[in-house]
């Protein structure tokens, strides 16, 4: 019940502070933008002067073109939307003492955190299905339609590794007073699993490699990703943990 | 159980001892005057109260629970910080209503609550606008509203009228006192006529230790001290001054404040001092506009206690 009425105030203030319109719009932005830059390549680079010979070299653009466009830009963008809508989540209320005023009401730390939690994985949840549903659309129209339940995968995979982003930049925002701590630590995080990505060793189990089991499994490859599925779903559950008990001792 | 019992209540903060073995009880339906100089561990304690800080050792109770170990506490409590901050993206019947639901009411109840304490709190016409947009007065008299809403046994106030004008500070006050009897209500301020306005009983604190509790009445007969008030003409004050200087070596002055053309002197013996002043003012040619002999005000005490350290109003 308590867990409704702060979710409702979370979901709220997303969508009044316009937290909501900017990830879906960017998201659905990129969403209708990449497959339209996959097919339309050749002819801005024809563009460019000298561009012809490259466009000569180049082979025409398929679906997996497309995709791969799709992937690069809701993911890069999705990462820096999910630091930007967490990075104040706690700390801009510890700060401001919103939390403080709200937290001596009977409502418990941790519906206050999962609230929140909640609140952006719905909001990423409902912006990347616009984006999946636009993407999908402009993909079949310029070039075919995407195997539906990979697309659907691929999209699941890639708001799982998003929910890592939000997890653990929520922590950071727990931890620290200043929003701008929490995404600085945001970002070293950021750094860390992008340069441990193209560690074939580690990059296996870090979030990123979900993403390149998504786009596998539209190219209509068997292999799997579960360590890095498992390590995901543990950091989320992890972050949240720990930002819990870091809060439950806080001094408002 | 009295609905507020403190005991040996201890915060430090590193070295810092913000308080340092507080004690108090305060009766139901009381309101309680929680008055000190800045940094005299006020707001340190109603923050351990409300359970937004742990003590450093200690114990304490609020509405007969222990606020250690549980929060079971905070169904029965309202609370207003110095400087209420809301989400400035609500409106003032969305934040009442928020507040309703976390507390449990029904949307029928929430309805009625909010409609009233909006009226009460003087914010009915700016009710669907955005709180972003309010003054400081404003959100002071919406915090006064929120922490009203579950009509707690026990309200905390932290410097309630601090930032009202002096209309706003009257209603608010008038709202606090009309709670009497009704809840019980600890207002910490280092406005000392705001305590001697509406607060039934007053605890002076100094450096996180409590220095006296008593009801107000009682507090002003225990430290009852003749005191007389001079005001000279104008154009006198730079010789009134020397004058006044000049006193404070007398036998029968206790001590003296001076504010301008006024002059404040609480004396040992209220003959003598009847005796010698008016001749002593005579003698230093000075033009007297007032003379009167005053019984002392809660400054007075509080000064007396506290010393010239606590910076009041």
């Amino acid at each position: 019940m308590k867990f409704m009425v702060s979710l409702r105030k979370e979901l709220l203030e997303l969508w009044r502070t316009h937290r909501f319109l900017v990830t879906s719009v960017v998201l659905v932005l990129f969403g209708m933008i990449s497959p339209l830059l996959a097919k339309l390549a050749p002819q801005l680079l024809k563009m460019v002067p000298g561009g012809e010979r490259f466009v000569a070299m180049m082979p025409p653009p398929t679906i997996a073109d497309a995709i791969a466009q799709y992937v690069k830009n809701i993911n890069q963008f999705g990462i820096l939307l999910a630091l930007l809508t967490s990075m104040g989540t706690v700390s801009r209320e510890k700060e401001k003492g919103t939390a403080a005023i709200i937290l001596v009401k009977p409502l418990p730390r941790s519906i206050f955190l999962l609230s929140k939690f909640t609140a952006l994985s719905l909001s990423f949840l409902v912006s990347l299905a616009l984006a999946a549903v636009v993407a999908y659309y402009y993909t079949m129209i310029l070039f075919e339609a995407p195997r539906f339940p990979s697309w659907v995968a691929l999209n699941v995979l890639i708001w799982l590794s998003l929910l890592v982003y939000i997890g653990l930049t929520m922590l950071f925002s727990t931890i620290f007073k200043s929003q701008w701590a929490a995404a600085g630590l945001g970002l070293v995080i950021i750094f860390f699993f992008s340069a441990g990505g193209s560690i074939p060793a580690i990059g296996k189990y870090l979030p990123l490699h979900l993403i390149s089991w998504g786009s596998a499994l539209l190219k209509g490859s068997a292999a799997s990703s579960w360590p890095a599925l498992w390590v995901s779903l543990s950091l989320i559950l992890l972050s949240l943990l720990a930002a819990w008990v870091i809060f439950q001792r806080q001094e408002l | 159980m009295n609905p507020i019992r403190i005991e040996n209540l201890k915060k430090h903060f590193g070295k810092v001892r913000a308080l340092d073995g507080l004690t108090l009880d305060v009766e139901p339906g009381t309101i309680f005057g929680f008055l000190g100089p800045n940094g005299a561990g006020k707001t340190t304690t109603i923050r351990l109260l409300t359970g937004l800080s742990r003590p450093t050792a200690g114990h304490a109770w609020v509405a007969g629970l222990d606020i250690i170990h549980s929060r079971k506490f905070a169904d029965r409590i309202g609370y207003l910080p110095e400087e209420p901050v809301f989400y400035s993206w609500m409106t003032p019947a969305e934040f009442l209503d928020y507040t309703g639901r976390l507390f449990g009411f029904t949307a029928e109840e929430r309805k009625i609550r909010t409609k009233d304490l909006l009226e009460l709190a003087g914010l009915s016409q700016v009710s669907k606008r955005r709180i972003g947009g309010f003054s400081r007065g404003m959100r002071q008299r919406l915090g006064v509203a929120q922490a009203l809403f579950n009509r707690p046994e026990v309200l905390f106030l932290d410097e309630p009228v601090s930032a009202l004008d002096p209309a706003g500070r009257k209603e608010v006050l008038e709202m606090i006192g009309q709670l009497r009897g009704e809840c019980t209500v600890f207002m910490s301020t280092h406005i000392l006529a705001d305590v001697e306005r509406v607060c039934d009983t007053v605890g002076i604190i100094n450096h996180g230790r409590l220095v006296v509790e008593a009801r107000q009445a009682e507090l002003l007969a225990r430290y009852t001290v003749p005191a007389l008030e001079l005001e000279c003409d104008a154009g006198f004050e730079g010789q009134f001054k020397a004058w006044i200087e000049s006193l404070k070596s007398s036998e029968w002055v206790s001590s003296v404040t001076l504010n301008g053309p006024v002059a404040r002197i609480v004396v040992n013996d209220l003959s003598a001092a009847r005796q010698a002043l008016l001749f002593q003012a005579s003698q230093a040619r000075l033009a007297l506009r007032r003379y009167e002999i005053v019984t002392p005000s809660l400054e007075d005490i509080f000064l007396r206690l506290i010393g010239t350290e606590g910076r009041i109003e």
